[in-house]
């Protein structure tokens, strides 16, 4: 086990393409910035997006592309696969330092992404990443549902203990949480940990936020935060930047703040209540996202 | 055919007419259906001595031919068999088991216990727990060890079983029947695909040192760790108790199996000797830790100087100078003077050394193995002036290299020295046909070498298969140095008399005296 004893360590998941990455950038930017906490960033994808915004770059090289190009993973230095962030989470500029590394993975279609996110954790625990004086979060931002072992690396025993899923008010983000937290009730009976909230960011849909609270209350978390879109994440993340850091009096800045202040002070993590597919559905009509079914009109195609 | 009262083993009864008769037609399923051109072969075979295939041969990145080094489990049921009443446990496919039980059966010539929980496809589809579950209650129940320690194969690696969190489930599941709540049952994730036996070694041995002693931490002892490593001589293992022994210091061998293979005639017991439980429990209040074995230790000893804070450090008791530097070691870590009996062991091995020396100077060595192993044994071949041509290690991890030339570089002939890692033996095969030496020093796998090249081979490494006994001497401490003494020099005489008996052509040097 890796780390000194106060260290946290959190990860967000959620489903592909729901903002996980953004938001989590944000959040920790903020986190580092107006909180003062050290930080290191683990990316867990494939497709390696989870650092641009704190490194100012397109995509750093990560753990497993350098260990390709060099034969072997004993040959990847730390110094060449730990990149400190740039700008505000510098290690010289006031305020808490980000540091991120990225897992990366296989081309699509072959190979074991999976097994990837094992070889680069146990990577930077080898070389000492989680020792690094004075880190005070390791936050892992990982692909997805949890769907094999190696994509449960980030919430096996002795990493992340507190789990945040970032969700909107559509049907497939409510699936995929839903998922997730029985992957986490999966581990949480055996090991640590919990299920610490559930990050709504937001597509402005339909009473999104009373939804977003329902879920919430049925899998036994919270909603930890409602955050709202704003066009000004998009206009940050076109100069690789988060909100923080471009516009930093803006209130989508105000608004990761305090997303972060609650994570900072969250005392409130469970093992989380997943509910079944019948209840998912139910909840889904009682909040107009879907229709009622008429089962005589099941399997018909349309009439011309 | 066999006749019952007389009964002969295959080298001579493959020799009768009615076998030749059926190698014989054999061969037209072979070569003579025009399959294989004899000249072509022998054309190809011959270029495979040049200095042209060896270049590519060297250059080779994508294929390993005859490997000189073994997987990670191998090496995490080694330490697992250190320890007293351990039935190692690996978590994964059975066929792997099966290897590494008949992988030390055959060098140690004992039997080797070891379970699996026989993981097939559904498992690799729904993971393992399930396998982990069953086998662990079964495995106490059958053969009720005192402690279980748990590896893995790839199959459960790539999957990403998560040990720790089966165990606990596994023990929950059982209720106490079988696995009580703090029925030590230590783990370590030992992929295959990652470094090798030596890795698995120090994964195993850093699993259960950090396991056992958890919550163990109290007043700091007087004491010295040992930790051996991948030790394959049980001679060995005693030769450095004796040595820590003649100090009257007290002491823990941190994974010591030299009871358990080499078990005397008589009634079987599964598990003999080993490191004691409550020693291997109680080992983190020791003042030392000495690891005997760098390159199989890193991440143990990683943990035992900077979390642990232990004196010690590393120390490679093998050859005249790494058996004086342990010495002068455990004297400082002691405070003591070094004992008289050791000071007339020193003086008889330099005595001995000096009785050889004209014969071991000089010669040309090849030699592969683990890394610490030829640390201690190039060290060894330099002390008697014999020249390492080739030093080979084919799992040498980062910074083997350069410590092996630091070392070739203080011998005069140090120019025609070459260190080659991350080589395999088939690369050896074309160093000794374009470079030739005198000697090799290795384990079994030097056999087709030694045919195809016609270097004498010395047996001295893991594993040895072919060759009895070797592995109940020791090359540790001074009387092991003896032992290499012994064997090399006496390769070098037979060699000698080899050369010269050829009646009334060489044999005016056929000499009776040596």
């Amino acid at each position: 086990m890796a780390g000194a004893a106060s260290l946290r360590q959190i990860a967000f998941y959620g489903k592909g393409g729901i903002g996980k990455s953004t938001t989590s950038q944000n959040t920790l930017a903020a986190m580092s910035h107006y909180f003062e906490k050290n930080i290191m960033i683990v990316g867990c994808d494939p497709k390696a997006d989870s650092t641009r915004l704190i490194l100012h770059e397109k995509a750093q090289d990560t753990i497993l592309s350098l260990a390709a190009e060099l034969g072997t993973i004993e040959d990847v230095e730390m110094e060449q696969a730990r990149l400190w962030g740039k700008g505000l989470f510098d290690k010289e500029t006031p305020g808490g330092w980000i540091n991120c590394a990225e897992s990366g993975g296989p081309e699509p279609g072959v190979g074991c992404a999976g097994r990837g996110v094992i070889t680069a954790i146990n990577f930077l625990e080898e070389e000492g990443a989680y020792d690094e004086e004075g880190l005070d979060f390791v936050s892992y931002d990982v692909l997805g549902d949890v769907v094999c072992g190696g994509f449960a690396m980030p919430i096996r025993e002795g990493k992340a203990q507190e789990i945040y899923i970032v969700m909107s008010g559509e049907m497939m983000a409510m699936y995929a949480a839903n998922n997730i937290s029985k992957g986490i009730l999966k581990y949480a009976n055996t090991g640590g940990v919990r299920l610490a909230g559930l990050v709504c960011n937001a597509r402005m849909t339909d009473k999104e936020y009373d939804l977003a609270l329902e879920l919430a209350q049925r899998l036994g978390t919270q909603l930890i935060h409602f955050v709202p879109r704003n066009n000004i994440v998009q206009h940050a993340e076109l100069r690789r930047m988060t909100v923080v850091e471009y516009s930093p009096y803006s209130d989508q800045a105000r608004e990761y703040k305090e997303l972060a202040r609650k994570i900072v002070y969250n005392d409130m993590k469970v093992i989380p209540t997943p509910i079944t597919m019948d209840e998912l559905e139910e909840l889904l009509l009682a909040f107009g996202l879907e229709d009622e079914v008429d089962e005589s009109q099941v399997g018909k195609a349309a009439e011309a | 055919m066999q006749e019952v009262e007389k009964i002969v083993n295959g080298k001579d009864l493959f020799k009768r007419p009615e076998y030749q008769e059926v190698l014989k037609n054999k061969k037209q399923f072979e070569s003579s259906m025009l399959a294989v051109n004899p000249a072509k072969v022998e054309e190809i075979a011959e270029w495979t001595k040049s200095w042209d295939y060896r270049e590519k041969n060297l250059a080779r990145e994508a294929i390993t031919v005859n490997p000189a080094k073994a997987c990670q489990p191998l090496g995490a049921v080694m330490v697992a068999l250190g320890f007293e009443g351990t039935m190692p446990y690996v978590h994964g496919s059975h066929g792997c088991v099966a290897y590494f039980r008949s992988y030390f059966t055959r060098h140690f010539k004992e039997p080797t216990p070891c379970v699996s929980d026989s993981m097939t496809e559904d498992a690799a589809v729904f993971g393992g727990l399930v396998n982990m579950k069953e086998g662990l209650k079964n495995c106490a129940a059958v053969y009720k060890p005192k402690m279980i320690a748990v590896s893995t194969t790839c199959m459960a690696e790539v999957i990403g079983d998560d040990l720790m969190a089966f165990i606990i489930a596994a023990k929950e599941e059982d209720g106490g029947e079988y696995l009580a709540s703090d029925y030590p049952i230590p783990y370590a994730h030992t992929p295959s695909f990652v470094g090798s036996h030596i890795t698995g070694y120090d994964n195993m041995m850093h699993g259960i040192m950090s396991q056992l002693t958890e919550g163990n931490k109290g007043e700091t002892k007087q004491r010295i760790n040992i930790i051996p490593g991948f030790e394959t001589y049980i001679g060995s293992l005693r030769s450095v108790k004796s040595i820590v022994e003649a100090f009257g210091t007290d002491y823990i061998m941190l994974g010591d199996h030299s009871d358990q293979w080499d078990m005397p005639a008589g009634q079987y017991e599964m598990f003999q000797g080993g490191t004691k439980l409550d020693d291997a429990k109680d080992c983190i209040n020791s003042s030392a830790t000495i690891s005997l074995q760098k390159y199989a230790t890193v991440k143990t000893m990683k943990m035992v100087e900077k979390r642990w804070k232990h004196a010690g450090g590393f120390s490679n008791p093998v050859g005249l100078k790494g058996t004086d530097e342990f010495v002068m070691k455990l004297a400082e870590l002691t405070g003591t003077e070094v004992p008289s009996k050791l000071k007339i062991e020193r003086g008889r091995l330099v005595d001995a050394m000096q009785d050889s020396y004209p014969y071991m100077h000089g010669k040309k060595f090849a030699i592969w193995g683990d890394p610490d192993f030829l640390i201690g044994a190039v060290s060894f071949l330099l002390e008697m002036g014999a020249e390492p041509t080739h030093v080979l290690c084919h799992n040498a991890p980062n910074g083997w290299e350069a410590e092996m030339r630091a070392m070739l570089d203080t011998s005069p002939a140090k120019d025609s020295l070459n260190v080659w890692a991350g080589k395999d033996l088939w690369a050896m095969r074309s160093l000794l046909f374009t470079e030739p030496v005198d000697f090799m020093i290795g384990n079994s796998y030097g056999k087709e070498l030694m045919r195809d090249t016609g270097t004498p081979l010395i047996y001295i490494g893991f594993p040895i298969f072919d060759r009895h006994h070797l592995h109940r001497y020791s090359i540790s401490g001074y009387d092991g140095a003896l032992n290499l003494l012994t064997w090399i020099t006496n390769k070098v005489l037979d060699q000698l008399d080899e050369d010269t008996k050829g009646i009334a052509t060489t044999d005016y040097f056929f000499d009776l005296i040596r």
